[in-house]
This record gives structure tokens, sequence and C-alpha cells, in this order.
């Protein structure tokens, strides 16, 4: 079997709600448990062990999270805009309930890269809320997750409120692109990117470390909770099949 | 190219027998200018562009709403969806006379907003010219959200939260084009760019949007 044929055949398997519901119970908690220890090292390591900042002294330690929420708070709108397109393609039932599951999440994270900035913002800028292109543009990927919350609540019939949530986060992703060169635009109060592929990174080994640790860490976990948030759709849509009723009634036996 | 004009050409009818619709936009901005005036009193006069070009987002937002909505009543949109193929140039003719109606006029009439506001008038041609190459791309995105929103019954809030975020860039490239500061021309260049890419692309997605609307 080559490569291409099993690609092929591994895409229509998650595509199925039975198959991805048997299969991605393992997933779930090796992502858990993965992320759960690599977020307790990085944290304890990052907050314990490394020196302080030159400039910044202990507070930069809240970036060890920051850093993670925000990054993930970009790649799950893209996420979530690959998944809009899948379906609006093909359909697939699993990218519309990717979408459902991951929008609220998204929006959690998102929420968080805020907060923590902020808090981080006010002793090292002086204030915490500066209008700045990325903080701005981060603010902006708060409420693209909320119109698509609010989008999919204002349609009633739900097949329709999956498409047009998946056009919408198609064309959202417009913002993705000035989130990320937002930067080079304007020459504002935040640091330049200190970290970029094909680049040295411009941040001491001794951060980068920590850090890295840390976001392959929120990276797992919160991949853990869309999968479960996954599964609980699956349960909800799929309540009247066959598979998942004998499923049950294995469970309760 | 027939149908863009036949749709450009009904719309400015529908427009000009009914007046009265048409013309809001236009008096809801002068009113909030208006309001902006009054409520700073002698500060308007320090507003830079920026104020005057996020009452025509406003106003923008707001002449969105009825884009559809009159199609989708009378069945119209489903005839249009019917018939139309590709749909590309009918929903560009749509946003050509909506432009026509609520944007070329905001645009105009923005030197009077400035005159109004005590603002510098040697800004006042910049900030016009910005707004006529910001204004369609504005009418471009809520077309998206007006189409994605049309069997909703839920307008104006809703729509306005899904377009304007993504209004942000518009705003930001056209307020840096109308100020006279570094970095004005590259601005102006990428509002021209997002222009083009507006026009090319979005009325797929209002097609989209529209038969996503439409089709159960």
């Amino acid at each position: 079997m080559g490569l291409g044929s099993w690609a092929k055949r591994a895409f229509h398997r998650t595509g199925s709600p039975r198959w991805f519901f048997a299969g991605s119970r393992r997933w779930m908690i090796g992502l858990y448990t993965l992320g759960i220890a690599l977020i307790l090292v990085g944290s304890i390591w990052g907050l314990g062990f490394v020196p302080p900042e030159r400039y910044q002294g202990d507070s930069f330690r809240i970036l060890f999270v920051h850093v993670p929420a925000a990054s993930l708070a970009q790649t799950m709108y893209i996420a979530i805009a690959v998944a809009g397109l899948v379906y609006l393609v093909w359909r697939m039932k699993m990218a519309e309930m990717l979408i459902a599951a991951a929008a609220p999440i998204g929006m959690a994270v998102t929420a968080a890269a805020l907060a923590t900035g902020i808090i981080w913002g006010m002793p090292t800028w002086g204030k915490g809320w500066v209008w700045d292109a990325r903080t701005v543009s981060t603010l902006v990927l708060l409420l693209l997750f909320f119109g698509l919350q609010a989008l999919r609540q204002a349609i009633a019939h739900p097949e329709r409120a999956a498409l047009a949530v998946s056009l919408l986060a198609v064309v959202g992703v417009v913002n993705i692109p000035i989130i990320k060169y937002s930067v080079e635009w304007f020459t504002t109060l935040h640091q330049p990117p200190s970290i970029e592929i094909g680049k040295r990174p411009t941040i001491a080994s001794v951060y980068l470390w920590p850090l890295a640790v840390n976001a392959l860490g929120y990276y797992c976990f919160v991949a853990g909770v869309v999968i479960a948030a996954l599964r609980v759709r699956i349960v909800e849509r799929e309540a009247n099949a066959e598979w998942l009723r004998s499923w049950l009634a294995k469970q309760e036996r | 190219m027939s149908v863009f004009f036949a749709q450009l050409r009904r719309d400015l009818l529908i427009a000009i027998r009914d007046r009265s619709e048409a013309a809001n936009p236009i008096a809801f901005f002068l009113l909030a200018v208006l309001l902006l005036g009054l409520g700073l009193g002698r500060d308007a006069g320090t507003l830079g562009p920026g104020a005057i070009w996020v009452l025509a987002l406003f106003a923008n937002v707001l002449a969105a709403e009825g884009l559809f909505r009159r199609d989708h009543e009378d069945g119209t949109l489903e005839q249009m969806l019917v018939r139309a193929r590709p749909l590309f140039p009918a929903v560009l003719g749509k946003l050509a006379a909506h432009w026509l109606l609520a944007g070329l006029p905001l645009a105009a009439l923005s030197p009077l907003a400035v005159f109004f506001l005590h603002g510098s008038m040697a800004g006042a041609t910049p900030l016009c010219g910005t707004l006529l190459l910001g204004t369609p791309i504005l009418a471009a995105l809520s077309a998206i959200g007006a189409a994605l929103t049309v069997g909703t019954g839920r307008g104006g809030m809703l729509l306005a939260i899904l377009v304007m975020p993504l209004y942000v860039p518009v705003l930001v490239f056209g307020v840096g084009a109308a100020k006279a500061a570094d970095g004005a021309a590259f601005a102006q260049l990428m509002l021209a760019a997002m222009l083009v890419a507006a026009l090319t692309t979005a009325p797929f997605a209002v097609g989209k949007a529209l038969s996503i609307s439409q089709e159960y």
C-alpha cells in the first residue's frame, strides 16, 4: 500500500464519526497526559529555574503562558478556516463538527492570550492596553470567534448554519495575515517577533527551551480538549445512530 | 456584462423610485457628524480623518442590512440565484449599485463633514480620495455579511458583529492614507490593492453565501 492510498484511507476514516469516535479515545488520553506533563515541566522550569530577564525582571515569566496562548489562538482560527473550506467543498460532517467544537475553545484561548498580554503589559509597557497592531489583531480575533458563534445561533437550520459559519471562517481568515504582518506594517511598542521559522531566534536559549516545552504542552492539551469536545458533538449529533447505541449499551454492561 | 448592467440598472431604478430609502445612509452620516460635533464641542477640530472614516464605516454597515432584504422578501433573490449563472456579474452589479447609492455619497460629503467638524480643509482632499478607494471595499465586505444573515430575520447587530472585524485593515490603511505622513503613499497603494482584491474575490463569497441562505 503506497503512502498516497494510506493518506486517502486515513482521510476517509477520520471523516467518519463512527471511526473517529472509536479511535479518538486513546488519542485524547494520550494528548491530555503528554500536554499536562509538558506544561508541568515547562512551567516549573520557566517559573522556578530560569534567571530573571535583564530588563523585565521576573514579570516576563507570564510569557511562558502568553506566547503559547497567542500562538494557539491563531492556529486554532486557521484550523477552523481550513475545516470550513473542507466542509464547503466536500460537505464532510466531521469538519463541521470540528468547527462547532473548536470555536468556543478558540475563543477562550484568545481571551487568555489577551488577558495575559494585558497583565504583562502593565509593568512592562507601563500601561495594560496599547493600540498596538498585535493587541488589536488579537482582540479582532476574539471578535471573529464571537461572530462565528453568533452566526451559528442566529440560523435555525443546522446544516445551513454550518455552511454559513464555514464560509464566514474562510472569509475571516484574511485577518490572520494582518496579525502576522502587522508588526512590519507599523513600528509600534510591541517588540518584533523573536521566533521565526528559518531564522535564528533572537531570544536567549535559556528562555527558548522552557518556552518551547510549554508551547508544545499547551498545543497537546488543547488538542485533547478539542477532541473531547468533538466526541461530545458526535454523541449529540449521532444520538440515533445504531453504532452509538450499541456502544452505549456495551458501556452500561 | 449585460447581466452586470441589467442588475445595476434595476437596482438604481428601484432606488430612484423609492428615494427615501436610498437617502437614509446619507442622512445617517450627516446626523452622526452632527452628534460627534455636538458631543465634542471645541475639541472636534483636533479629530483626524479617523473620526470621519469611522462614521462612514458605521453608515456602511447600516446600509448593508437592506442590500438583499427586499429581494429576499419578494423572491427576486431566488430568481437571481436560479437564473444568473455564474453569479459573479449579477452580484457585482448589485454591489456597484449599492456603492453608488451608499458609498459614493459618503465620500462626496466627507469634505462637508470635515468643514462641520472644523478640521483642516487641506486634509479634506486626501480624505475624500481614500474614502473613494475604501468605501467599495467596505461595501463588498458588508455584502458578505448581509448575504450570510439575509434569511435569519436578525439583521443589524449581528451583521455589524460579523463584518466589522473585517473592516479593520481597511480602516487602518484608509486612515493611514488620509494622513499627510510618512507611509501615506504605501497605505494608498495597499488600499488600492485591497480594492482590487475585494472586487475580484468578494462577489464569489457573496454568491456562495446567498446560495447557502436560499438552499433549504
